[in-house]
């Protein structure tokens, strides 16, 4: 099937399998390889992705679902060069070691920033319940996500 | 040895960051080769069957497929899997990278089917039809010991692979003088690591050069190349081995696996790159398990709760074959069964046995969290027992500060530590006696409150090589370079602990120079020194030293062309900040300008060998000891059995801290796993071999609602044993906090009269015995 999707502002089109999932799509057909695969049935969270401006696994969406879409991957977060509040947040409270889960835990994380800009704590423990990290028993995630919420309400603020 | 504090001891964010945040890092899965063949596994469903023939024809003309490869095409050309451990009399059954003849485990590799793509060769897979029959299973450790049961490997006439017994002292005496004996049966259930990313491996061979390039995700990339090299045939210095980004390991990634054997051998059969990505249903089928030991304490103790003997006598579930350590992870429960008490006598006996199952092996922590448990629990059995605080209980046995170093009745010398002081300062921190009268109120309301203390020792920064089946050395390169940027090559190799930092803040203290003109190059063993890898927390205790005694003799050399430059000798230069200074008519040179005048030899001394580099492989005199305190302080629902934790706070002592950010996330992450045994994880196996708990579905890794907020404090005694003073601090998270969340728990159901209970500790089991 021929398909065309937008990824971080850039259009591919391409002929592919209706079987062939959003993830690899994203991965080796655009060749953004940011977005993770860590269990291919939707519960670790590692291939969030926002579609739309919706957070999604992309693991468990087909291509042909995404045929039209918007999607945001972890490499479109980032802007001239600087990093969006929510990376920020990740390097300045440790929030990531192996980093695996940490583009999808981002990405999530923006999708509830989005609806919620400044959630509690349990809030966020809740939010981020699709995505699971081995490492860092998800304190400094919390962290990360809590000083994101402060600095883009900050900036929200300064811009009113 | 001297250092700066001016990155040593500091909180600095890691330089590892920037690419993992915005997705621009590398796991293997991410590196892309033209031309590379995806690789899929056909696995076995069943945990005992003869082979009777296996039909392949279906699958090579599928389309996209180049070839489909079964054990009859890997006989005698691909080595068997390697056990590295050794035990007195160990059976050690043959390992082949794929089944011939029998699988004797659900996931155990059958063929390999190469194809243009990864949905290709999945699907060919699929057409690969294998005629078994059915054998009888044996899931239960315990009874695959018995003379009767059916057996895994004929050849050896036994499930029994080893026996291993360790202690010393005069058990039965102390069993005799006691005035009571405590005694409990108990189960470490299995788990599953459970990486992030699931292993994965990409290998090009280049027939030309007959070189092999083989990226893994692996924590040991030089043991893994000496391995590979034999298993495949072909020289060690014509394989590569890369190790890029790694997403995790808990020590599944330091092992020898079959389908990197696969990848590298299909490779230079094809001269085409291949790639091999599991599935998360092959790692929690393939991939190996940790814990699984059933056995029996015994604690021999007087009235005053002066401890005098221990006895464990166990039962170690092996799984169907050895992986790389498989047999020596219970030999380290043995080692730790002292915990941080006196016991004049101890005695442990473990039988090693084969179940068709997955292999057990080094999961984070590794056979301490499992000697920790055991005697974490009986302390406070034994306080039951007595009617004493489990807290007394604790104090009364510790050794005093002044008895370091300590010598247990398992044959070790623990190096440095103050029990005390880490224990107080937890009790303080949660404020032990308040606590007691809330949860004494608490109960006078119904509500089941429950508090539990762990104290911990570990054995950490492995270590002596006298211990280790490969060694416990380790190895670092420190390269000023001629503008003076500074190289360093480690051979331990971080997946997440974050020692580009750490190492660039040693080594920038040493050097006098700033961190971002440090580059740490790890896991790749044609550009790195031979190293040992990352495990048993000794990236810091040993990799670190290995460093800090390479940049001595960087400073030593530089010393030597600095006098020689400023004309005088080298006693009189200091070096402070990047400079030497001290010479008589003031002048001074910096590091950076000694670098450029060792590889530029227009002024040096006569002999004086150019350029400025050093290379030091540090073998630890001894293991180190971290320990602490671990409280948790818990509520059970009544209704449901659900626990919350209402506190955790936990004083570690890993000796002197590089960056306490990152000890603090070790810390975070290794309470979130083991308070994950104690409440929620579990790998199970039906009676039939079937692994039930098969996806992240069904196995309970716990999310971020399901965890507390931790409260961390520390104690520092810092470590003679390395010149960093730092004692690890990997695994201490894993280990102290099991007992801590069990004994809470245990402690809120005493109402009901529970006094143990198996973990994990899910509501269900718990509802049912408080309905009981």
């Amino acid at each position: 099937m021929k398909i065309e999707i937008s990824i971080n502002g850039q259009r591919l089109e391409a002929d592919v399998e209706p079987r062939l999932l959003l993830v690899h799509f994203i991965r080796d057909l655009a060749g953004l390889t940011g977005t993770h695969i860590g269990c291919e049935t939707s519960i670790c969270g590692a291939c969030t992705a926002l579609m739309n401006g919706e957070a999604v696994k992309t693991c468990s969406i087909l291509a042909v679902q995404a045929d039209g879409a918007e999607i945001t991957t972890i490499e479109g977060l980032a802007k001239d060069g600087r990093l969006h509040p929510l990376q920020e947040g990740f390097w300045e409270c440790h929030g990531l070691q192996c980093g695996y889960c940490t583009p999808g835990m981002i990405m999530s994380a923006c999708g509830l920033l989005q609806e919620n800009p400044s959630p509690t704590e349990e809030q966020i423990r809740h939010g981020l319940e699709g995505n699971l990290c081995r490492c860092t028993g998800y304190q400094h995630i919390i962290d990360a996500v809590k000083y994101a919420a402060n600095k883009m309400g900050a900036q929200a603020a300064k811009a009113d | 040895m001297s250092f700066l504090a001016k990155y040593i001891g500091q909180k600095v964010k890691r330089t590892e960051d920037p690419r993992l945040v915005q997705g621009i890092g590398h796991y293997v899965d991410d590196i892309e080769i033209a031309g590379a063949l995806s690789v899929a596994i056909l696995r076995s469903p069943y945990a005992h069957a003869k082979i009777n023939s296996i039909s392949i024809d279906a699958a090579k003309n599928a389309p996209g497929v180049v070839a489909v490869y079964t054990g009859k095409d890997v006989e005698g050309k691909v080595g068997y899997v390697p056990c590295a451990a050794a035990l007195p009399e160990l059976k050690v059954p043959k390992y082949p990278v794929l089944a011939s003849g029998k699988v004797i485990f659900v996931g155990q590799p059958i063929a390999a089917v190469v194809a243009t793509d990864k949905y290709k060769a999945r699907d060919a897979a699929d057409l690969i039809e294998v005629d078994y029959e059915p054998l009888d299973v044996i899931t239960d450790a315990e009874k695959a010991a018995l003379p009767d049961s059916p057996l895994i490997h004929e050849e050896f006439g036994t499930n029994v692979a080893f026996v291993h017994n360790a202690g010393s002292g005069d058990v039965e005496a102390a069993f005799k003088q006691a005035d009571r004996v405590v005694t409990q049966r108990l189960n470490h259930q299995r788990l599953a690591p459970i990486a992030m990313e699931p292993r994965g491996v990409l290998a090009q061979y280049f027939p030309g050069e007959q070189q092999l390039n083989l990226w893994s995700s692996t924590q040991i990339p030089h043991l893994l190349r000496t391995q590979l090299a034999l298993m495949l045939g072909i020289p060690e210095n014509r394989l590569r081995v890369i190790t890029p980004e790694v997403g995790g390991g808990f020590g599944s990634k330091l092992n020898v696996y079959a389908e990197e054997a696969l990848a590298g051998w299909i490779s230079m059969r094809l001269n085409k790159p291949v790639k091999w990505i599991e599935s998360r249903r092959e790692n929690f089928q393939a991939t190996i398990h940790g814990r699984a030991q059933v056995g029996e304490v015994s604690v021999a103790v007087k009235n005053d709760g002066t401890l005098l003997g221990l006895k464990y006598d166990v039962t170690a579930d092996l799984g169907a074959y050895h992986q790389l350590l498989t047999p020596a992870i219970p030999t380290l429960t043995g080692l730790m069964l002292s915990g941080c008490y006196k016991i004049p006598a101890i005695q442990m006996t473990c039988k090693g046995v084969f179940t068709n199952k997955m292999a057990t092996d080094a999961y984070r922590g590794a056979g301490r969290p499992e000697a920790t448990y055991l005697v974490e629990r009986v302390m406070d059995l034994i306080a039951g027992e007595l009617n004493m605080d489990p807290v007394e209980l604790r104090r009364k046995n510790f050794p005093r500060p002044d008895e370091f170093p300590f010598a247990t009745a398992t044959g070790l010398f623990y190096d440095s530590g103050d029990y005390e002081r880490a224990l107080s300062k937890a009790l303080e921190i949660v404020d032990y006696k308040k606590l007691r009268e809330e949860q004494k109120a608490a109960r006078a309301q119904g509500r089941l409150m429950g508090v539990g203390v762990s104290t911990y020792v570990e054995i950490c920064a492995m270590g002596p090589s006298i211990a280790l089946p490969a060694g416990g050395w380790e190895s670092a390169t420190v390269r000023v370079e001629p503008t003076g940027k500074v190289t360093v090559l480690t051979g331990i190799s971080p997946h997440g602990q974050g020692e580009e930092t750490s190492f660039a803040q040693i080594v920038g203290d040493m050097l006098g120079v700033s961190i971002d003109d440090v580059l740490v190059i790890h896991g790749d063993t044609s550009i790195v020194q031979y190293g040992i890898g990352t495990f048993g927390s000794r990236g810091i205790a040993v990799g670190g030293a290995a460093l800090a005694f390479a940049t001595e003799k960087v400073v030593a050399k530089a010393r030597t062309l600095a006098a020689h430059l400023l004309g005088t000798s080298e006693a009189s230069l200091t070096f402070e900040n990047g400079r030497f200074v001290g010479a008589p008519d003031d002048r001074s040179v910096t590091i950076q300008e000694v670098a450029l005048a060792a590889y530029i030899p227009h002024n040096i001394p006569p002999d004086f060998e150019p350029g400025l580099v050093a290379t030091h492989f540090f073998e630890p005199k001894n293991f180190t000891f971290p320990n602490g305190t671990h409280v948790c302080v818990v509520e059970v629902d009544k209704e449901t059995g659900d626990v919350k934790i209402l506190r955790y706070v936990a004083v570690d002592d890993c000796g002197k801290q590089i960056n306490p950010l990152i000890v603090q996330g070790q810390v975070h992450g290794g309470i979130a796993q083991g308070l994950a045994q104690a409440l929620f994880e579990e790998v199970v196996y039906d009676e039939n071999g079937q692994l039930l708990t098969g996806e992240l579905m069904d196995y309970a890794v716990p999310k971020a609602h399901q965890l507390p907020r931790y409260e961390l404090d520390h104690t520092e005694t810092p470590t003679p044993v390395n010149p960093l003073g730092a004692k690890g601090v990997g695994e201490a998270g894993t280990i102290g906090s099991t007992p801590a969340v069990a004994n809470a728990v245990i402690d809120a159901l005493s109402p009901f009269g529970v006094k143990h209970v198996d973990l994990p500790l899910r509501p269900e089991k718990l509802w049912r015995l408080m309905k009981a």
